[in-house]
């Protein structure tokens, strides 16, 4: 678990180009929207983009994806359950 | 006092015809444009819906009497199609004219087909055929140059309200003494670009658009072209061309809110709005009928339609969206949409807001829903939105 | 032009040195790496990382200049925004479309979609200072600049007394995947030379890049730096008689006296025509006249005439006319007065003149 979310720290990173940020700076139970990291419908579309690249997994509508993105944990723990 | 603006030729290349004719027959009769892709290779062929043209780009070509289609853009051969019918000119005449048009996906069309091959290859000879008419300015010059146009030429791109923004360019040319006559509009062709752009917005719907209902899911793309012929008084008595009607007033804003989306109140719609009014000295009371930018996403929609409850109060005009018609032209929704304004103004008709069934509980009212005959229309708001928050309304009046 | 639009700002993104140093004009050492590609400033300073982060490289160089001209304009919320560019991002449009292919169509960024629309830099100027005013992007090739001065200038006359603030400017970039089809469609050859008199008549460009922009009113104010006298767009003369007339008309039409230019600022194609129309016109009209060039310094591109201006306001501004602009021996005893003459592709010709305030 600890792991997928280490990952996922890089991966959002990456993938939302948030230069200046470090991973150590997420806190993984924190909400990732509505949050200093300034995160908006375009980061959680770009979200859903990078965990059906790296993840295969599709989400199907922006309103499933906020559930899911509400925090950092609540994604891996999504990305668990269904990568079996 | 400022110069009147008289619109005097009308020209339309849509999903729902190719002639003003063919577009008043389609807007009478209910009939949409929009059908599952048949053209556009792209793995959304057969699955979504769109309102697509049905003609190859040979045979748009062959229409034009161009010969092949050569290096030609289906922009461009769109936007011929329909620049010729609105368009007549004899440059003998001491008048400044010109051309303004606008797109949004320009040539992509063909430049994104070498750019699959470069992908593979790594090596764009060959493919350079297809890449010349890449930029925006391709198909206004292309147009230009098939209408012998003289004098000004430029191109607008605003994403979906930049062909209303050509208008609003070339009617301000005319009130500030700077021509007397230009072509205005703009144009679209579906692009594997946009369709694949639109998707990853998950703005799209997978079936046929339900403009301000209250079950729409998101916007149906549509292709297609329109110009007007704007030109001054003074103009028009050299040129003795007939005023169809006038542009009465226009309105430019930003809504600084999002990227993509409108702001939930919906102001830079609202002010867009306002502006239109104030620079044609009219009042919320006078707008007969409001052909709305109604792309059918629930943010659009909400928005458009909030500002519109905010600015029109007890007076809110009948309304519609006729992107069920047609289609989310793009950069050509501004001047398809003026055109049709104008259709129904002059055929005296209101057609209703195709596939809309159940009134939105937030703003509490309703597009037309049944076709109306015979009715006087005056004055007309038309809207358009794209995205980056650029927001315009045009304002159309019967000739005094 | 019934009134100057006065220009009271004004940064630049370049190949050169234009951005962070003031001395551009006096430096002894001209850039001419090639490909010609921008030296590009600390884009933090200049804009905050939450938009920043989104931005691709042609939007961030319109962006920070826009930003750097603003606050050396002293304005917040111009009434219009007005960008030109002729190619849009063209980074942004590539990446999208290899993610598409590479997907089968299936997996995209949506980021990279929407900043690849050509309007993304006055948008984000928009967003950036929550400005709800008039906003247009002009797109027509080597008019693409100039449109969107013509329109500051439509602007400044439809304000009647009131005073204005108009932000105008243009960017275009260089992408790789471009100097590929350019070199293949043998539009331009690249030129490896700091010999300015190369660029021009037959010898090849090279193609570069940069951001310019302005901040423009109606009104002359304290700070204002310079103005825009007369503005023309020439459309594809059918031949070289057509264009010296349209010359000669504009000259005589805006009643400028060639005695008085004190530099013609000229953009030769550098085609592959030996002796193109554009340059027998300058021969037959400006060859009494202290010339100059400056694509040798920007390179060439849709909307070189941004640095064009640029460099004419700052020669104003200082006064000076450096040797590396100088394209003959003949000097004028002032720097009042500049006439630039533009040529994209032999098909879209612009003619302005900047002068002192």
């Amino acid at each position: 678990m600890q792991e997928t979310i280490e990952k996922l720290k890089v991966q959002i990173i990456e993938q939302l180009n948030l230069e200046d940020v470090t991973p150590e700076e997420i806190n993984p139970e924190e909400p990732l929207f509505d949050s200093d990291l300034g995160l908006d419908s375009i980061d959680a579309l770009e979200i859903i983009v990078m965990l059906e690249r790296e993840y295969g997994l599709k989400v199907q509508s922006k309103e499933e994806g906020q559930k899911i993105f509400y925090s950092l944990k609540t994604m891996a723990e999504f990305i668990n359950e269904n990568s079996k | 006092m400022p110069r009147k603006i008289y619109i005097t030729g009308l020209g339309i290349s849509s999903a729902i015809g190719h002639t003003l004719d063919d577009v008043v027959t389609s807007l009478q009769s209910g009939r949409t444009g929009i059908k599952t892709i048949k053209h556009v290779d792209s793995r959304f062929r057969g699955v979504l819906p769109a309102g697509e043209i049905d003609f190859t780009n040979k045979e748009l070509a062959d229409i034009l009497e161009i010969g092949s289609v050569k290096t030609h853009s289906r922009t461009a051969l769109l936007g011929m199609l329909a620049a010729k019918q609105a368009w007549s000119h004899d440059n003998a005449l001491p008048l400044r004219t010109g051309i303004v048009s606008a797109t949004s996906v320009g040539g992509i069309d063909r430049s994104e087909i070498a750019f699959k091959k470069y992908m593979v290859t790594h090596d764009i000879g060959g493919h350079l055929h297809q890449l010349v008419s890449h930029d925006c300015g391709d198909s206004t010059e292309r147009i230009a140059d098939y209408l012998n146009i003289e004098g000004f030429v430029s191109t607008i791109s605003t994403a979906c309200s930049s062909s209303s923004n050509a208008m609003i360019l070339g009617g301000r040319m005319i009130q500030n003494n700077m021509l007397d006559k230009v072509l205005v509009g703009g144009t679209d062709a579906l692009a594997l670009y946009t369709l694949n752009g639109f998707n990853t917005l998950k703005i799209l719907d997978e079936e046929w658009c339900m403009p301000f209902d209250k079950n729409r899911r998101g916007l149906n793309l549509g292709e297609g072209a329109a110009y007007l012929t704007l030109e001054s008084e003074e103009s028009i008595k050299v040129s003795g061309s007939t005023p169809i009607c006038e542009l009465r007033g226009f309105g430019n804003t930003n809504d600084a809110f999002h990227q993509t989306a409108s702001s939930p109140n919906g102001a830079g719609a609202y002010h867009a709005m306002a502006l239109a009014l104030k620079r044609g000295n009219l009042d919320i009371s006078e707008i007969d009928y409001i052909n709305a930018h109604g792309t059918a996403t629930p943010n659009n929609d909400l928005s458009e339609g909030t500002a519109i409850k905010n600015l029109f109060k007890d007076y809110i005009p009948q309304f519609s969206s006729t992107k069920s018609f047609t289609g989310h032209t793009l950069a050509a929704a501004g001047s398809i949409e003026a055109v049709i304004s104008v259709l129904l103004m002059k055929n005296r008709m209101l057609v209703p807001n195709l596939n809309f069934h159940n009134i939105m509980d937030e703003i509490n009212i309703e597009p037309i829903k049944i076709l109306n005959e015979n009715v006087e229309l005056k004055t007309i708001l038309s809207n358009s939105f794209g995205f980056g928050g650029n927001c315009t309304s045009l304002v159309f009046s019967e000739t005094a | 032009m019934k009134s100057p639009l006065y220009i009271n700002a004004t940064a630049c993104i370049s190949p050169q040195h234009t951005m962070e140093s003031d001395d551009f004009l006096k430096t002894d050492e001209i850039n001419i790496d090639i490909p010609m590609r921008s030296i590009e400033p600390n884009y933090k300073s200049y804009i905050d990382r939450r938009y920043l982060r989104r931005m691709g490289r042609m939007v961030r160089m319109g962006v920070s200049t826009a930003v750097k001209t603003l606050k050396e304009a002293g304005v917040d919320n111009p009434d219009a925004i007005l960008v030109g560019t002729g190619l849009g991002c063209l980074e942004d449009t590539v990446k999208f479309l290899q993610a598409i292919y590479e997907s089968d169509e299936n997996i995209a960024s949506p980021n990279q979609f929407i900043q690849s629309t050509h309007n993304n830099v006055a948008a984000q100027i928009a967003l950036l200072y929550g400005c709800y005013n008039y906003n247009f992007t002009y797109v027509h090739r080597g008019f693409s600049f100039e449109s969107a001065l013509l329109d500051a200038v439509l602007h400044a006359a439809e304000a009647n007394d009131q005073p204005t603030n108009i932000l105008v400017g243009a960017c275009d970039e260089l992408i790789d995947m471009y100097l590929e089809v350019i070199e293949k469609l043998n539009i331009w050859k690249p030129k490896n030379t700091s010999d300015k008199k190369a660029f021009g008549v037959g010898n090849g460009n090279t193609p570069g890049e940069g951001a310019a922009f302005f901040a423009v009113g109606n009104m002359q104010q304290p700070n204002s730096i310079a103005k825009l006298e007369a503005l023309q767009m020439i459309y594809k003369p059918r031949s070289k008689e057509v264009l010296l007339a349209q010359v000669k008309q504009f000259l005589s039409i805006e009643d400028i006296d060639l005695d008085t230019i004190d530099l013609v600022l000229l953009g030769h194609d550098g085609g592959n025509n030996a002796k193109d129309d554009y340059s027998q016109v300058v021969d037959e009209l400006f060859s009494a006249r202290p010339q100059g060039a400056f694509k040798h310094l920007c390179g060439e591109y849709k909307t070189s005439g941004a640095f064009a201006t640029w460099l004419a306001v700052e020669m104003i501004r200082q006064q000076h006319v450096p040797s590396f602009v100088r394209l003959n021996e003949i000097e004028s005893s002032d720097t009042k007065r500049i006439l630039i003459f533009n040529n994209y592709n032999s098909s879209n010709y612009v003619l302005s003149v900047i002068s002192y305030v």
